[in-house]
């Protein structure tokens, strides 16, 4: 290295401070934006301040509690089966599978086992549950990038299985079906026919949005490499559900931690994963899931045991002093009850772990240095529902 | 002056006639295009049935959506800059107005004969970016301020592709002139076959497809919706405007996408012409119109169908189409233009 001369360096530094000076006076003043509580695309009453360099996010915190309703305070001053008529509201659109776990919780502190055939329906109901609310998030990001066409579509094929929860529980949003040692009723009759009809729909459904969204090259550019959760961060988040397996952790708590009650174990069936882990990769991997979805639901109602319904349960339902926590793969991601009983007949404590409100957390982190644009497409793929993250 | 269908009209009446034809010309194709495509042809696509109830078919159902605006109250925000906010959409209107005055709907049916008429025409369209921009910054709305800045941003990229495509046909046709544009694809012919004249979209089809391209964008019609993109700017520049000025800037956009198709089928389709009839009889001054309409849906049809199925881009990624993208193909279309025109 040549030594430079006294003056060379006086220009240089002066140089320096001329850029300094420059880059001081362009440099802009910071906006806050304001997302929500309305906003067109929150869906719901989540709130996120951004911190904008232009259109660049500096900064994003996802503030939460604008629907904060108390369940698990008033689940306290509730008997163990009017429980699930609170619990049923929490992700409005998958609401049966809102009801498994905490069932199933209340079943391992009593230490009843529902009979074969109910554990099939309730497997069954439960992956519907998940068909209608992963349709919906489809067809929700083709809102969120701009596309208006697919929400119709995903409303459409959504009746149909709205249609069969309604005939077997009497209820389309709100099942209230599950019970405490089996379930209310048995199926209709023709129901498991009219089922596999309306699985082949879904399966045409997913044919046709992923010729319509998934293959549309705006779509992808939109999507691909935008958002990338890497494992372990996602891991430490603790990011459950699809939002992980698209991150390539081939964990599924229908497969690896099955709680005791449900009948995943008894068919064969393939846990999705992709590598990528950005916006793509989630909602290709939900599509894969919902398919996924149609085949278990087929592959059960093949092999649906006869039998009775419900166990022999107390009529006046009081559960034994003791704690339980249990965990499902519920649409949104892992979704648990813990429950404290003291022998009576209301809870003395649960505790919901909510899928959306762990997937939501990551954002701050995910958001960092993304365009206002993209703050959607991230939200909108990692899909949440309000009521799953205020409860 | 030249007589409209052989009967001697005086100039004041012919001004009179050609204003109200220049309002029908910008407002019935709207009207036209928001039943047809907006409620019914989305409807279709979207596995549904759209208005029903008023009117046979829900027919009147624009009718009673005007009126719902009407009924609206005008509100202003607060910390607005009241003058600006209450003027952006009279701007944006303006520009749409200007812009149908050039568009020849006959030999006879015109309403300005100008020598420079689509120079005209592609010069006034950018004035709705003003009224536009004077929307984002009066509303002293985020969403708005952030909606404007990205629609001037948009339009004037979007300009210079527009331009260039046009330029082919103009370099072909040898004139600014709309009419003569016209005439020159009536007479014109194709290697020596004249049977079917000449419309430019046979021998401008890049220019065409580009002038789409750049017609989308300068709509502000999805794909290239950026501006008023529901889902995160809420209605961008519109936001904050409501009841009167709200349908002003929504029949603007209409209105402007009727135009610009009538445009594209003037520059590509061979406008109030149909293949095998003489040019120059006055039937044209009669059917004229009802030509051009048709060949404006076929152009419509093209952009709403768009607008039904896709996705849209951000912000930069349509920086990018315009700047890397259709500019390049555009020069390379013109020198090709040229080079042809010259040779042949």
């Amino acid at each position: 290295m040549t030594a430079i001369s006294e003056t060379e360096q006086l220009r240089y530094i002066s140089q320096q401070a001329a850029d300094a000076r420059v880059n001081v006076e362009i440099e802009t003043e910071g906006m806050t934006l304001n997302l929500g509580p309305q906003h067109p695309a929150t869906h719901g009453t989540l709130r996120i301040v951004a911190k904008l360099d232009g259109e660049q996010v500096v900064a994003a915190e996802p503030i939460m509690g604008y629907m904060h309703r108390g369940y698990e305070k008033l689940a306290e001053v509730r008997t163990y089966p009017q429980v699930t008529t609170l619990i049923n509201r929490i992700d409005w659109v998958g609401s049966f599978a809102n009801e498994t776990s905490f069932i199933l919780a209340a079943e391992k502190l009593m230490e009843v086992e529902a009979p074969p055939r109910a554990q099939y329906i309730r497997t069954i109901l439960h992956e519907m549950s998940r068909i209608a609310n992963v349709i919906l998030g489809i067809g929700d990001m083709g809102v969120q990038v701009g596309a208006v066409t697919p929400i119709f579509f995903a409303f459409r094929d959504r009746e149909y299985v709205l249609n069969q929860i309604e005939a077997v529980t009497g209820g389309r949003f709100h099942p209230n079906f599950d019970r405490i040692g089996g379930l209310k009723d048995d199926l209709p009759a023709g129901w498991v026919q009219n089922t596999k009809n309306s699985m082949d729909k879904i399966r045409g459904f997913c044919d046709q949005i992923e010729e319509l969204m998934y293959g549309n090259e705006i779509f992808q550019a939109r999507t691909r490499g935008i958002g990338i959760i890497p494992p372990e961060i996602g891991l430490s988040y603790g990011v459950s559900g699809v939002n992980i397996r698209a991150s390539g952790v081939d964990w599924d708590a229908r497969r690896d931690n099955m709680p005791h009650g449900l009948s995943y174990d008894k068919v064969d069936w393939k846990v999705w994963t992709h590598p990528d882990g950005d916006s793509y990769a989630r909602m290709w991997c939900r599509l894969q899931e919902v398919r996924e979805g149609t085949y278990i639901i087929d592959k059960l109602l093949d092999d649906l045991p006869s039998g009775p319904v419900m166990a022999k349960v107390p009529r006046i339902i009081k559960v034994p002093a003791g704690e339980a926590y249990v965990e499902t793969e519920n649409p949104l991601g892992v979704m648990g009850y813990y429950v404290v009983s003291k022998g009576d007949l209301n809870p003395f404590r649960v505790k919901i772990r909510s899928a959306s409100f762990n997937n939501v957390a990551i954002a701050p982190w995910l958001l960092k240095g993304v365009y206002v644009p993209d703050i959607i497409t991230i939200l909108g793929s990692l899909y949440f529902v309000l009521g799953d993250i205020d409860r | 002056m030249s007589p409209i269908l052989s009967i001697e009209i005086p100039f004041w009446g012919q001004t009179i006639f050609r204003s109200i034809g220049g309002l029908a010309a910008a407002l019935g194709p709207a009207g036209l295009l928001v039943y047809i495509y907006l409620f019914k042809l989305m409807s279709f696509v979207q596995s549904r049935l759209g208005p029903m109830e008023a009117g046979p078919q829900g027919s009147l159902q624009l009718l009673a959506e005007v009126g719902k605006f009407f009924q609206k109250e005008d509100i202003f925000p607060e910390k607005a800059d009241r003058i600006v906010f209450a003027l952006a959409p009279f701007v944006v209107l303006m520009s749409t107005f200007l812009l149908v005055l050039v568009v020849p709907f006959g030999p006879d049916a015109w309403f300005v004969n100008l020598d420079t008429g689509i120079y005209f025409a592609l010069a006034v369209s950018s004035v709705s970016v003003i009224g536009i921009l004077m929307a984002g910054w009066a509303s002293a709305s985020k969403y708005s301020l952030l909606g404007g800045l990205r629609a001037a941003g948009q339009l004037i990229a979007y300009e210079l592709p527009l331009v260039l495509a046009v330029m082919g046909v103009v370099i072909q046709a040898g004139t600014l002139n709309m009419q003569d544009i016209v005439l020159a694809q009536a007479e014109g012919e194709i290697f020596g076959f004249g049977g079917l004249g000449n419309p430019f979209i046979l021998t401008q089809f890049v220019g065409f497809v580009i002038f789409l391209i750049a017609m989308q964008a300068e709509l502000t019609q999805p794909p290239f919706d950026m501006p008023v993109a529901e889902s995160e700017l809420v209605t961008g520049y519109m936001t904050e405007y409501s009841g009167i000025r709200f349908l002003l800037f929504f029949v603007g956009e209409f209105a402007t996408a009727g135009v610009f198709s009538m445009i594209a089928a003037v520059l590509f389709l061979g406008g109030w012409w149909v293949p095998g009839l003489d040019p120059d009889s006055n039937l044209f001054n009669i059917i004229g119109p009802a030509v051009l309409l048709g060949k404006m849906f076929i152009v419509t049809t093209l952009i709403f169908w768009f607008r039904f199925t896709y996705p849209r881009f951000r912000e930069d990624q349509l920086q990018k189409i315009a700047w890397k993208f259709l500019i390049p193909i555009s020069l390379a279309n013109i020198v090709v233009t040229g080079v042809l025109k010259v040779v042949f």
